[in-house]
């Protein structure tokens, strides 16, 4: 079934009739995403792009039985959309947003933290082109004619960097289960770790790529993951090579700040964990390719 | 964003943080007659620059005499001073700032960091102050003391108790420490700061706890909700052509190779570099021209890579989600014939309309190198490299 989203996920956007907002809905109506709604304060009751309007998430779970939300709100308002989302009873939601500030980051995962696990809504983003379960459903801003369906999970961090691994992929002939993006801020929704996680546990995912960069701890605690709980095999490259220490490379958590985070040492570490990594960023289709020729 | 220590100090104090009497300089005329207002016999005269190792620079004198404080004023103004933080071209000192000396009794360590591993904010302390913290967390993590926050209630008085014991202060001070762990703790908070570090803090002959050095790092994201805190920017700190980029909504890094790269993505940005190293080439920036790649926006990103007079070739790889690689070749087209490109231009396009887009680059009749893959892409631009550098001899 993919992960987070399939062909029925009843899907609510938030910054529903705003300009961005409703140039992706389009976008994923279109490509036959089960969208049942938006929501945009004080329009609630109006029909945009052929669907109904709500003033609050709560309204869209209780009359759309809304299950999962993308987010386009501006940064400002962001963090208190994603904690609506989860108040409200979504169980998954994707947050686009570029920009919101790492301290409301650090509310919203206390505010989730506090939910029980069973109820408790899982968030991917802010900062990433979002989720898609080629040929069922598009939770993002992608461009979902390069994916096709398959049995290859992706998570990384970065957007393109992505869409050029599903490029490669396609070319050979490889499909995708679901992909996930979690995202290029400090603090994020979940982490590579908690994706592999849900790509475990996938009966069509047969492979997983993980696609990192330099800065922070994640790509490290998930190849630690893959070695202990893992048995489908994962494959990684990780971006960021030419980086020089201290410097922001575009993404506010792609910056090598203390040892452990530059490219080269990931990638060491990842390998002791036996995790297979494409050598180059050019190689991520084949090194794919060849992982699945062993299975 | 960073700002100047005379900054991070005037902003601490407001919240109760203790420290030396000072004031700024842009003059050795000023200096000295800062040194005069403060009184006493010794001054420390100190360069703002935005980095860390100013001692070690000779960004910090030690003056004894008003003579001595207008001959170290006069040395450091506009002098670039390079520390191991600012790269090898330094960064030009056009402050001072001149503070009251203080006897110290104990340089003591304590800072306050966003940990991306915990989700929190985490207090750091150390009763060996004034050393580089990660030096010493490597090679005696033993002196170095951790206090997560809780951050939906805040920096607890037990914690910021734990903390001065750790450090080595005793019954006599603990109350004064609490105040100034809570005042820092409150003005990260309040502020959006990523980092406070106060290195050394002091314990005076006569007991007092001062922040001697004090470095703030902000939250870029949170600037547009902290107004006072974006008045505090520095143009002069940052790199011209970083900021330039900035302003139009570009993200530009300069780095020392010579292959210009204008790219979408962060991530994809990082890629194309590494790919540019692995065939035998260096890049000369990082340069993520973001989703809405206009026309427009694209001949500033020209314009940007082509200002670094370092660059022998320029490499341009989109993969359009939200964009069209019709409307980027549009652009590379315009910006060609606009610019009177001296370099070789390489061109991989890919994703959305990649048909239309490699037709309008062929029709266009330019010299522009099309690339079909990124490892193409990477190959082409070392060896159209290559070729110039062979040229030029």
């Amino acid at each position: 079934m993919a992960i987070f989203i399939d062909k029925q996920t009843r899907i609510i956007v938030q910054g529903f009739t705003g300009k961005i907002g409703s140039f992706h809905a389009q976008d994923m109506i279109n490509y036959g995403s089960n969208v049942v709604g938006g929501i945009t304060p004080g329009k609630g009751g109006q029909t945009h792009l052929g669907r109904p309007v709500f003033n609050t998430v709560k309204e869209a779970v209780e009359q759309a039985g809304a299950e999962a939300s993308i987010v386009f709100v501006p940064p400002a308002y962001a963090a208190d959309s994603i904690m609506e989302a989860a108040a409200a009873g979504i169980k998954y939601c994707v947050a686009i947003t570029d920009g919101i500030p790492t301290q409301d980051m650090m509310k919203v995962k206390i505010f989730l933290s506090r939910f029980p696990k069973e109820q408790r809504m899982v968030l991917t983003g802010p900062n990433c082109a979002g989720t898609i379960s080629p040929g069922k459903s598009m939770l993002g801003i992608m461009p979902g004619h390069i994916y096709i369906p398959g049995n290859v999970g992706i998570v990384g961090r970065s957007g393109t960097l992505g869409y050029e691994a599903a490029d490669q992929m396609k070319a050979l002939g490889i499909g995708v289960s679901s992909s996930v993006g979690i995202g290029g801020d400090p603090i994020n929704g979940s982490s590579h770790r908690d994706i592999l996680e849900k790509f475990e546990v996938d009966p069509e995912t047969k492979v997983v790529v993980m696609i990192g960069e330099i800065g922070g701890p994640q790509e490290v605690e998930a190849g630690l993951f893959a070695k202990e709980n893992m048995s489908k095999p994962l494959v990684a490259y990780i971006a960021g090579l030419t980086a020089p220490k201290g410097r922001r490379m575009g993404h506010a958590g792609a910056i090598i700040s203390s040892s452990g985070e530059s490219a080269a040492e990931k990638v060491e570490i990842l390998r002791q964990y036996g995790v297979t990594i494409a050598p180059t960023p050019s190689a991520m289709g084949e090194t794919v390719a060849r992982v699945l020729a062993k299975l | 964003m960073d700002i100047h220590e005379y900054q991070a100090k005037q902003l601490l104090a407001e919240y109760g943080i203790k420290i030396a009497e000072g004031g700024l300089a842009y003059s050795p005329e000023d200096a000295v007659q800062r040194s005069r207002e403060i009184g006493g016999g010794v001054w420390a005269v100190k360069a703002q620059i935005h980095s860390g190792a100013r001692g070690k620079a000779g960004g910090i004198r030690i003056c004894k005499t008003h003579e001595q404080v207008v001959e170290a004023a006069e040395e450091l103004l506009g002098k670039r001073l390079v520390t191991h933080q600012t790269g090898p071209a330094g960064k030009v000192c056009l402050r001072l700032y001149v503070e009251a000396g203080t006897d110290i009794a104990r340089e003591l360590y304590l800072s306050f960091m966003v940990d991306r591993a915990q989700e929190r904010i985490v207090m750091v302390g150390s009763a060996e102050g004034g050393m580089d913290i990660e030096e010493l967390a490597e090679t005696r993590p033993g002196a170095i003391k951790k206090i997560y926050i809780e951050p939906s209630v805040g920096l607890q008085d037990f914690q910021a108790r734990e903390m001065a014991f750790a450090i080595g202060l005793d019954a006599d001070q603990i109350q004064h420490a609490v105040r100034l762990i809570q005042g820092c703790y409150r003005a990260m908070r309040d502020l959006d700061a990523n980092m406070i570090e106060i290195n050394p803090l002091v314990l005076t002959a006569h007991g007092d706890l001062l922040a001697l050095d004090a470095k703030m790092e902000f939250d870029d994201n949170a600037l547009f909700r902290r107004q006072k805190i974006s008045e505090l920017r520095d143009k002069t700190q940052e790199d011209p052509r970083e900021m330039a980029a900035a302003d139009r909504g570009l993200s530009y890094v300069g780095l020392d190779g010579d292959i210009g790269c204008m790219i979408n993505g962060a991530g994809l940005a990082m890629a194309t570099m590494d790919m540019i190293k692995l065939s035998g080439g260096e890049p000369a920036n990082f340069l993520d021209v973001g989703g809405g790649a206009s026309a427009e926006r694209t001949e500033k990103a020209f314009r940007m890579v082509l200002a670094d007079k370092n660059v022998k070739a320029m490499l341009v790889n989109i993969f359009a989600g939200i964009n069209r690689c019709d409307w980027i070749a549009e652009g590379v087209v315009q910006a060609v014939k606009k610019i009177d490109m001296q370099v070789p231009l390489i061109v991989r396009l890919s994703g959305t309309n990649v048909e239309q887009g490699r037709k309008i680059i062929e029709e266009s009749g330019l010299p522009i190198i099309m690339a079909n893959t990124l490892a193409e892409a990477a190959e082409k631009a070392v060896q159209a490299r290559n070729e110039v550098v062979a040229r030029q001899g």
